[in-house]
């Protein structure tokens, strides 16, 4: 009776083991490094931040699926991952109900409202971070470092001063949580490249438009940089949040392109627009803006470099 | 009710033009700032609409009807002039914070609208009570925009300080305004809750059993009617004289 030991069944017959929440958990190990820095770096309050908005990324999506009657998905981690991300995008010297207003608003109304995970038209945390930043201009650009309040390493380049790029590559410099020590986050990166989570096309792609970009403009805004100037496009890699949106903002799967040909557009996007807000914007730091803007664009992105189905068109 | 305030009724909440029929948005999403800018929009568009709706219906019968578009509009802008210079003259300061939004009222999608929807079509005494209703509806939708704008966004309502301020340099302790609500996305995320806020409202009446009529037109539905001129063109108010 050898037939009954067969199984029926219809594809998919292999399962990978991969899932949501198992991705969403290798992201939150990744930002630990980068979280644990700042928390060394700021002290205590980068801590009680971090904290807060995580807890309150959680709390919003449980009690909005709550009452909602929608299944609870705080155990996929990717509310842990927002509020954590939101909370390595703040000042730490910004108070605590800021982060916890932010995480409502990134997990209610840029994730929740439009269905959900996999739904959001713009990464959570940066949507936030923006709203923040727009509506608490003064408190989400105040940096105090070692008990002095000082521009970051990016406002001073756009000012002219020289910064010492050492400093910068560790990350005792002043600046929000998580995107000071340029180490700690490719410590991370290197970690969900190791793990499959992601890959260089988005972040390569962007790091190598920018640094191009600003090596040809940098002339223009100033007038002791010269054409592809090391020491300026070092500064300019090592400043800001530019580590940080790189390798775990642009690459988010739900809103960045999921074509090949895509992340590569995307990736350009996104350095481009970086460079002209850093180089010539009003204020001295413009990533969460590009990739919230390049997020925007992404189902244009999309429809433009979808390949062919096997088979289809050629040469006639 | 009779066919007066029923035009009121229909304005003012069932057809409100902010939330339900989401007609004239650019004003909409850009004076509401405060909320007496909101409400100074909504009462000249509402001076406006009443007298527009009158003179179109007074005309009903003499404009040609392949003409009938530029005739609305010299309508519409004669008496959109006249309101402007009486609010330059008596309310300077709320004619210089709704700017290039009161000549703009010419081409706002509500005048034109009930222009053509039920002014055209209606004696003038009902048209007028419709502009009274649509321009109410309107007021009230951009005041309530405005308020929740100026209180979240400032701390004020009507120009009062309602909460108060934190003040950084003396660490006294008060509200901390979001500013994003005063500016551009904080219309379109007050408009869109405020829509969704009525929508519960009106369901949940709707499920206690209460009726809430929420056809748009004849009311009747197309399926059952046999007037095959009209085509779903017709917009009456359920009391036309044939």
């Amino acid at each position: 009776m050898s037939e009954n030991k067969l199984k029926m069944s219809s594809s998919p017959h292999i399962r990978s083991k991969v899932t949501s929440s198992n991705i969403m958990l290798m992201v939150t190990i990744a930002l630990l490094p980068a979280a644990a820095f700042g928390v060394w770096n700021f002290g205590l309050p980068a801590l009680g931040m971090l904290v807060t908005t995580t807890l309150a990324a959680v709390l919003t999506e449980y009690i909005y699926e709550k009452l909602m009657h929608k299944k609870i998905t705080v155990n996929d981690f990717s509310a842990v991952v927002t509020g954590l991300l939101l909370g390595l995008n703040m000042p730490p010297t910004a108070p605590y109900w800021m982060g916890a207003l932010g995480s409502v608003f990134g997990i209610l109304v840029v994730k929740q409202l439009f269905g959900g995970l996999g739904q959001n038209f713009m990464n959570p945390a940066l949507g936030a971070r923006c709203f923040l930043l727009i509506s608490f201009t003064g408190q989400m650009t105040t940096f105090i470092y070692d008990g002095v309040s000082g521009p970051t390493p990016l406002a001073m380049l756009k000012d002219g001063q020289a910064v010492d790029s050492m400093n910068m590559l560790i990350g005792r410099i002043p600046g929000t949580i998580g995107e000071t020590s340029v180490i700690a986050i490719i410590i991370g990166a290197i970690f969900l490249i190791l793990m499959g989570i992601i890959d260089l096309r988005i972040p390569g792609t962007y790091i190598v438009t920018f640094a191009v970009f600003v090596g040809i403009f940098g002339q223009f805004t100033k007038s002791d940089v010269g054409l592809f100037d090391p020491q300026y496009i070092t500064s300019h890699l090592c400043g800001g949040g530019l580590m940080l949106g790189a390798w775990f903002m642009a690459t988010d799967y739900v809103t960045s392109p999921i074509t090949k040909k895509g992340q590569y557009v995307y990736g350009a996007l996104l350095g481009i627009l970086t460079g002209l807000f850093r180089l010539f914007g009003g204020s001295a730091e413009g990533v969460s803006y590009a990739i919230i803007i390049s997020n925007l664009l992404v189902p244009l992105i999309e429809k433009v470099t979808l390949p062919k189905p096997f088979g289809k068109g050629g040469e006639k | 009710m009779n066919q007066y305030t029923e035009r009121l009724y229909n304005g003012i909440i069932k057809e409100n033009p902010t939330f339900v029929l989401m007609l004239g948005m650019c004003p909409t999403l850009a004076v509401t700032t405060s909320a007496i800018n909101g409400l100074g929009m909504g009462l000249s568009t509402t001076v406006v609409l009443v007298l527009s709706n009158l003179m179109i219906s007074l005309l009903r019968k003499i404009i040609p009807d392949s003409l009938r578009i530029p005739a609305f509009i010299v309508v519409v802008a004669s008496f959109v002039t006249m309101v402007q210079f009486l609010m330059e003259g008596f309310v300077p300061s709320l004619y210089d914070s709704l700017g290039i939004y009161i000549p703009l009222i010419v081409v706002n999608c509500i005048i034109l609208g009930r222009a053509e929807s039920y002014a055209s079509k209606n004696p003038p005494l009902p048209s007028i009570f419709d502009g009274i209703g649509m321009g109410l509806g309107f007021t009230v939708g951009l005041t309530a925009i405005g308020i929740v704008r100026e209180v979240i966004g400032s701390g004020k309502i009507f120009g009062f300080q309602l909460l108060p301020l934190a003040d950084a340099s003396t660490g006294q302790a008060g509200y901390v305004p979001v500013t994003i609500f005063i500016l551009a996305p904080g219309a379109f995320l007050v408009l869109a809750g405020l829509t969704a806020l009525q929508n519960k409202v009106k369901n949940n009446a709707k499920k206690k059993g209460k009726k809430v009529t929420e056809t748009v037109g004849c009311g009747e539905g197309c399926a059952a009617c046999t007037n095959s001129a009209c085509g779903g063109k017709i917009f009456p108010t359920g009391n036309e004289k044939e």
